[in-house]
């Protein structure tokens, strides 16, 4: 009896849920999730175009593998922007960092991981070089990173000698294109899969549960109840869905595995770690971030480290991918990487832009070349299409600031 | 016809009657009027968020025709501007209070910027607007060569150039917003000589001021808003109207004293700043030679100096050697020697340092107070290199209480608070890094009388808790009203030490500009000879 009495007023802080008004926190959420909304009706856009084959358990396992690569660059691209530099060798990064994997695993018969920690090893050496010139000599990182994408380039051919070099030995292409085995066995379907998705999901939920129980605590507005369990039903529904049709195809791809915890790490170290805030803080007004004390010198540095090494697991995860090295593996795609962080919203100038945002990014340009290889729309025609998804997602974040900012 | 020759001969210029704007959620402004006599210098005043700006803005045309209620009469016609260009048309030119020239392009360039001066086959005709442009600045007051590029001046002679470019537009009402704000007392005294002159050519102007003894010295009459609303119109020549008056009609009430009753009891030596010397970051010159000064816990000190003497220089280089070449000199913390190499040292040592121009070296624009206000020590809120996101917050709204931040949330974009505001995010900031000598450069530029007051409450606040204060002002009676000892700085030296309660703006002032010619000179001549000694005796030994 006393007990509940006593557990009564806890409720009270819970009570400051968000704004009075539903039609207006809605478009506020709109403004916020566009590039969601915009994937969301993509995707439904394409399956019914395919009559369903865009969704079919193949297919996603295809994109999941086909994209990962850029979605890595995409994840290194979103640092590089927000602190209002650009990165243009990363496609000659990947073409190097394979390069020199493949001559010591095909060409000298190294051991696969030989191969896998030299590129990465390769990739902090690129990355600490074209960081050096651009956070302590000072030169613009588009100038680095242009001169990079010629420099890496010609590296590339001069390792390779002009020549593609394959086939790499199984376990080596088993980091793009193998699948975690069926612990549990397969009845039709993998039940190993489910089980990661279900445990995912539920870290998920317990992450979520106890942001909000830090939050009440802290007396700060949070959603309302129905709406925080509808948000995590409907996630787990969405990833649960997704995890069925991966389990009926070939199981979990490994990569899928990297790329999750690449994109975990990097939001969490984007949105709380005092590195990620120093970030936003010089992409969003250098001066003021120098004159708060942050070592902007060495936050650079470290963001150009970071490309380099990602460019690297990219370059890695291409070479495993296409079972070889070529001398013009990688072209363009920097340009794929810059497409995604802006498409999900990073900003031109800097300072805005969240991981998540690149990744919804790089996966709708994804959806978008998928659905039309599948509906055999001409490749002429499918570039012109890219292009002005470009154009027209970042028009739309434009126009959203605009009737934002101005009241 | 005859409704148009009447027109041109009515007393008022322009009238703006019972104006009202309302933005979804607020009421900017409810039933202003305005009326201006043809040919006065007519003042606006009110404080930050009063509704002045949006009222020029209506009048301007960014706010078009249609998006207001009321009715605009300039110059005997009713007005329906749907844009800034057609107000511009009418005659109407406006000066922003952030200039708007390139300063890559020369003056005569920038003066006919969207406006050039072709010659046959479209080209522009460079000698012709070379001539041209001449004949503006000389109507100016300003002695310059018109192919002088724009960056190369003074932020004075730009506003010059600015007001040069709005006669070229044959211009009837200049609407000039806080003309003087970036200008020192001799450049502002040429400017408001310049409207006067203006006004005896027969040119109307509105000014938007927070100075009110320039409102005092130049305008006729001057409008006062409040809240959005219009509370008086006073003649300037026929009420016996003073600064009092003014303020009175601007906060609603008297304030008793416009600085607040601190009692002062200084204790130990906190920080002492010797022989500083702080070379030009590119020529081969010095902007601070050999400054000495100490500040005590529980003591204000000010810094008085006119524009170019050195003394947000010195503030910077001593705060993690932020500007310029340190050339020499040793800072000494309760009597130990310190180095403060990089801003992060300095804060280490207890140092925080308020820039002049908060929005340039100040404040994230495009990101929230609470981010802000922990900018400066991310350390404290976080453990293994991981931010509490919710001490933050909590932080954060801490300090919008006690500082009185007016905003919806904490989570409100800094680059939308007003100027007052904006400065006591940034004071939150260096107060939150809890530092021991807060160094203030200009802590109440831009910003209306009440959140000065405020700002100058918090400073009372900071040294009753023992903190030592260093304040920069270029506003004398700002000085003297709230310190305890004033160093007068003048080409890079210190020129003298007064205590503020027997100093006077006319003292400060002519210390400020003492030997001014001569300390240049030897700072010139002395680039390469041992620094001399700072005081003024031997300086003009020295350089005699």
């Amino acid at each position: 009896m006393s007990g509940s009495t006593a557990t009564a007023p806890k409720q009270a802080p819970a009570a400051r849920t968000g704004s009075a008004n539903p039609l207006k926190a809605m478009s506020q959420n709109l403004r916020e999730s566009g590039i969601y909304v915009a994937f969301v009706v993509v995707v439904l856009l394409f399956a019914v175009l395919t009559d369903g084959l865009s969704l079919s358990p193949g297919n996603i396992t295809n994109i999941v593998l086909q994209y990962s690569y850029v979605l890595v660059l995409a994840i290194g691209m979103l640092i590089v922007i927000v602190a209002g530099h650009i990165d243009l060798s990363v496609g000659s990064v990947v073409a190097l960092t394979g390069a020199i994997s493949a001559q010591l695993v095909i060409g000298n018969g190294q051991a696969w991981y030989v191969g896998v920690l030299a590129a990465l090893a390769v990739g902090l050496v690129i990355g600490a070089w074209q960081g050096f010139w651009v956070a302590f000599v000072g030169i613009p990182a588009f100038i680095v990173t242009l001169a990079g994408m010629l420099l890496f380039r010609g590296l590339t051919f001069y390792v390779l000698d002009n020549v593609s070099l394959s086939p790499f030995p199984a376990q080596y292409t088993k980091v793009a294109t193998g699948f975690v085995p069926p612990i549990f066995g397969g009845y039709g379907y993998d039940a190993f899969t489910l089980f990661i998705a279900a445990f995912a999901v539920l870290a998920f939920a317990a992450s979520q549960v106890r942001t909000r129980v830090a939050k009440v605590r802290y007396q700060q507005v949070v959603e309302a109840l129905p709406l925080f369990i509808l948000k995590l039903v409907l996630v787990a529904a969405v990833v649960m869905a997704f995890a069925w049709q991966l389990a009926n195809s070939r199981g979990l791809p490994i990569v899928l595995i990297i790329l999750a915890v690449l994109i975990l790490t990097y939001s969490v170290v984007m949105r709380s770690s005092v590195f990620g805030r120093q970030v936003y803080a010089i992409g969003g007004n250098l001066s003021a971030a120098m004159l708060s004390g942050v070592n902007v010198r060495w936050v650079n540095f470290w963001i150009f480290v970071n490309m380099g090494f990602l460019a690297a697991v990219a370059g890695v995860i291409f070479s495993s991918r296409s079972n070889g090295a070529q001398p013009s593996a990688g072209n363009s795609f920097e340009l794929d990487a810059i497409a995604a962080a802006f498409i999900g919203g990073a900003a031109v100038t800097g300072g805005v832009g969240k991981v998540q945002g690149a990744m919804i990014g790089g996966l709708l340009v994804g959806v978008i070349s998928n659905g039309m290889q599948l509906l055999g729309v001409d490749q002429s025609l499918q570039q012109v299409i890219k292009g002005l998804v470009l154009l027209l997602a970042v028009a739309f974040d434009v126009f959203n600031k605009r009737r934002g900012g101005v009241r | 016809m005859t409704d148009n020759t009447q027109a041109s001969t009515h007393p008022n210029i322009l009238e703006m009657r019972s104006i009202t704007k309302t933005f979804p959620g607020v009421k900017a402004l409810s039933d202003v009027s305005l009326s201006v006599k043809r040919g006065e210098v007519h003042a606006i005043c009110g404080e930050n968020g009063a509704g002045k700006s949006t009222l020029m803005k209506v009048l301007s045309g960014v706010y078009p025709h249609g998006t207001y209620e009321g009715e605009i009469w300039f110059d005997g016609q009713l007005s329906t501007f749907s844009g800034i260009t057609d107000s511009e048309k009418a005659g109407i030119a406006i000066i922003h209070q952030e200039l708007a020239l390139v300063p890559f392009l020369s003056i005569a360039e920038n003066l006919f910027l969207g406006n050039e001066v072709k010659g046959r086959g479209g080209l522009i005709d460079w000698n012709k607007t070379n001539g041209e442009a001449s004949k503006l600045l000389a109507r100016v007051g300003l002695d310059e060569n018109p192919t002088t590029p724009i960056g190369q001046l003074g932020v004075g002679k730009q506003q010059l150039v600015e007001i040069a470019k709005a006669l070229s537009k044959d211009v009837k009402l200049l609407i000039l917003d806080e003309p003087t704000a970036a200008l020192n007392d001799n450049d502002s005294e040429h400017l408001l000589g310049l409207l006067r002159i203006l006004q005896s050519e027969g040119m109307t102007s509105i000014m938007i001021s927070h100075k009110l003894n320039e409102i005092e010295a130049i305008s006729d009459s001057v409008t006062i808003i409040r809240d959005g609303r219009t509370i008086e119109t006073l003649d300037m020549r026929a009420d016996a109207v003073t600064e009092d008056r003014i303020i009175r009609g601007m906060v609603g009430r008297d304030l008793d004293s416009r600085y607040p009753e601190r009692e002062s009891h200084p204790g130990e030596e906190v920080l002492r700043i010797e022989d500083w010397t702080v070379g030009h970051p590119v020529q081969d010159r010095r902007v601070v030679d050999g400054a000495t000064l100490s500040v005590r816990a529980g003591e204000v000190v000010g810094i008085a100096g006119l524009m170019g003497a050195g003394r947000t220089e010195l503030a910077m280089s001593v705060f993690g050697r932020s500007y310029g070449r340190y050339l020499g000199g040793q800072l000494y913390k309760r009597g130990v020697p310190i180095q403060t190499r990089s801003v992060r040292e300095a804060i280490k040592h207890g140092l925080a340092y308020a820039t002049e121009d908060r929005k340039k070296f100040g404040l994230n624009l495009i990101d929230d107070i609470k981010r802000n206000v922990s900018a400066a020590a991310l350390d404290k809120l976080s453990t293994a290199g991981f931010v509490n996101s919710n001490e933050e917050i909590k932080v954060a709204e801490d300090s919008k209480r006690s500082m009185n931040i007016k905003a919806p949330t904490v989570a409100a974009l800094t680059g939308k608070l007003s100027g007052g505001n904006q400065q006591k995010v940034v004071l939150s900031k260096w107060i939150y890094s809890d530092p021991d000598v807060l160094i203030l450069d200009e802590p109440t530029r831009g910003i209306d009388v009440g959140a000065k007051y405020e700002i100058y409450t918090i400073i009372n606040r900071l040294v009753a808790a023992g903190k030592a204060v260093i304040v920069i002002s270029s506003e004398l009676p700002e000085l003297l009203g709230i310190s305890d000892r004033i160093y007068t700085l003048s080409a890079g030296r210190i020129t003298g030490e007064v205590a503020a309660a027997g100093a006077s703006q006319e003292s400060l002032m002519s210390l400020m500009t003492k030997d001014k010619k001569l300390a240049a000179a030897g700072a010139q001549a002395g680039a390469g000879t041992p620094p001399v000694n700072s005081t003024i005796d031997q300086t003009q030994e020295h350089t005699a």
